[in-house]
């Protein structure tokens, strides 16, 4: 199936935060990962510089933009922030022994934890469109 | 921000810039660790402009750099090169540099952050002595190689000096790519045998090309700071604002080899500070390694159960040692090697172990 894709190839059916995260709604559930700009300043362009990604407890309560966990290249050290409040019931568990899917494919093998939102809506985060002119300042 | 000689060069090599210690640098070509392994298996070329080189000259030059380095600069034999400290009263240093001793000058390699502050410190302290302190960093450049291919490659540029003459901290002058008396020292910050090269600035740039060009069939490859930074670290040489600060001095730091109590040197800045320390070590620097994916990082407190002992300065992932290792600062009741302690990341516990410094060590030939 293929998917609505922006320019860059970023995906037109999610949003965006200026920490580099994404949030889709999928059903009654939201997935949450990281955006191909994120892993490009992680590990610039060398899937081997992606060490660890810490990733939270099923379970665990979330307010939105609260820190869920932390992902590290050999450089440094980010964290990752939840774009909605809510109660995370999935994770990706493949990924902390897969980083490299990370660099492959962030926008769908590349989740990183699925969330049951305390309210639906996502609308007031940044489209796909927001999300590049916010990347495009940042380089200026 | 200031900019190399070789900037343009970077760019074109599709270097990753950061700023560092005020300069525009490159913090890598290729991934880092690659880059780490090209310089412990063939040769690095490395851009080091942004450090600081201060010529110091007069008749005084010697006693007054002995009133404000920790070593014993009068000491330093003819062409050879020693490590040092500017220190504080309080004993702590302002930074670290490397001290060139000729016959008719003496030439200091400072840190690039630090070099403001080090003229300052350096001619607040020349009053009273016959000396002149000369700023040189902008007119030279610097550019490193290091590996065991660096003297072939470098000797096959080189004309009227042997480079096999010159020991392991020694400097010579010779014709290097038809460039006269330039300054080059068997030294540098990874823990290989290699060289540094202080370069007119309108010659740093065909200078660069002309090693990685001699290079080329060594394996010779351009390395960022990055690298540049996990080579020293696994090489136990410390980083001025990671072991060594305003806070943290030289023999808590272990670098008592660049320190002297000797009489003869007689008083200079932070000495009797520094000689209460030596007698009673309150805290000392060690090494880490992690025993699992986490890598240390500057800030992180390492736990004997619910005891705070310490935290980490510096730390990496290291693909010589094949683990995650740093250096961090426990009490000198501690930190055995071998001995098991914790990291605490954000509240989780990464189990890690004690280990001598350095981590890794060439055998001199």
């Amino acid at each position: 199936m293929a998917e609505a894709r922006s320019k860059n190839s970023r995906p037109e059916d999610r949003r965006y935060l200026e920490t580099h995260e994404w949030v889709k709604i999928d059903g009654d559930t939201m997935i949450v990962g990281i955006t191909d700009f994120a892993v490009q300043e992680l590990s610039n362009g060398n899937e081997g510089d992606l060490v660890y990604c810490d990733l939270p407890e099923v379970g665990r309560m979330l307010k939105a933009g609260e820190t869920f966990g932390e992902i590290e290249s050999v450089k440094a050290v980010a964290d990752l922030n939840s774009p909605v409040a809510g109660e995370v019931v999935e994770i990706n568990t493949s990924i902390e022994e897969h980083l490299e899917v990370l660099s492959k494919d962030p926008w769908k093998e590349g989740w990183l934890i699925r969330i049951r939102p305390e309210t639906k809506g996502i609308d007031k985060l940044m489209d796909v469109k927001a999300y590049e002119k916010f990347l495009s300042e940042k380089a200026h | 921000m200031k900019q190399t000689p070789l900037a343009e060069a970077h760019q074109k090599l599709s270097a990753k810039m950061v700023e560092f210690g005020g300069w525009n640098m490159p913090v890598q070509y290729g991934p880092i660790l690659d880059e780490v392994v090209t310089v412990r298996t063939k040769a690095g070329l490395f851009d080091l402009s942004h450090m600081g080189r201060v010529r110091v000259t007069g008749k005084d030059r010697e006693r007054y750099l002995d009133t404000i380095c920790t070593n014993f600069v009068a000491k330093i034999p003819l062409g050879a090169i020693r490590y040092s400290l500017f220190c504080r009263a309080d004993g702590n240093p302002i930074d670290d540099l490397l001290v060139y001793r000729g016959a008719d000058e003496v030439f200091l390699v400072v840190n690039a952050s630090n070099t403001d502050v080090d003229l300052a410190w350096m001619r607040e302290h020349a009053r009273g002595f016959d000396v002149k302190v000369e700023d040189q960093t902008d007119e030279l450049g610097m550019i490193a190689l290091q590996g065991q291919a660096s003297q072939a490659v470098l000797q096959e540029m080189t004309s009227s000096l042997d480079l096999a003459s010159i020991g392991y901290y020694k400097f010579g002058f010779g014709t290097v790519s038809k460039i006269a008396n330039m300054r080059v020292s068997r030294t540098g910050y990874t823990g290989e045998d290699g060289f540094e090269l202080y370069v007119p600035k309108n010659d740093v740039v065909r200078i660069w090309n002309e090693c990685l060009a001699h290079g080329a069939k060594h394996g010779l490859k351009p390395i960022g700071l990055g690298a540049r930074d996990t080579l020293r670290l696994e090489a136990g040489m410390p980083l001025y604002g990671h072991e060594i600060d305003a806070t943290h001095n030289p023999i808590e730091a272990g670098l008592e080899f660049g320190v002297s109590f000797k009489p003869e040197k007689g008083d200079w800045v932070g000495r009797a500070a520094l000689e209460k320390v030596a007698q009673k070590k309150s805290r000392h620097l060690v090494g880490i390694q992690t025993d699992g994916p986490r890598v240390p990082r500057q800030g992180y407190e390492l736990y004997d159960g619910r005891t705070k002992l310490g935290y980490v300065v510096s730390g990496s992932v290291s693909p010589t040692v094949k683990a995650n290792i740093g250096t961090c600062y426990v009490p000198t009741t501690h930190g055995k090697p071998g001995d098991k302690v914790e990291l605490d990341i954000k509240g989780k516990r990464q189990a890690a172990t004690f280990c001598a410094l350095p981590f890794f060590s060439r055998t001199r030939k």
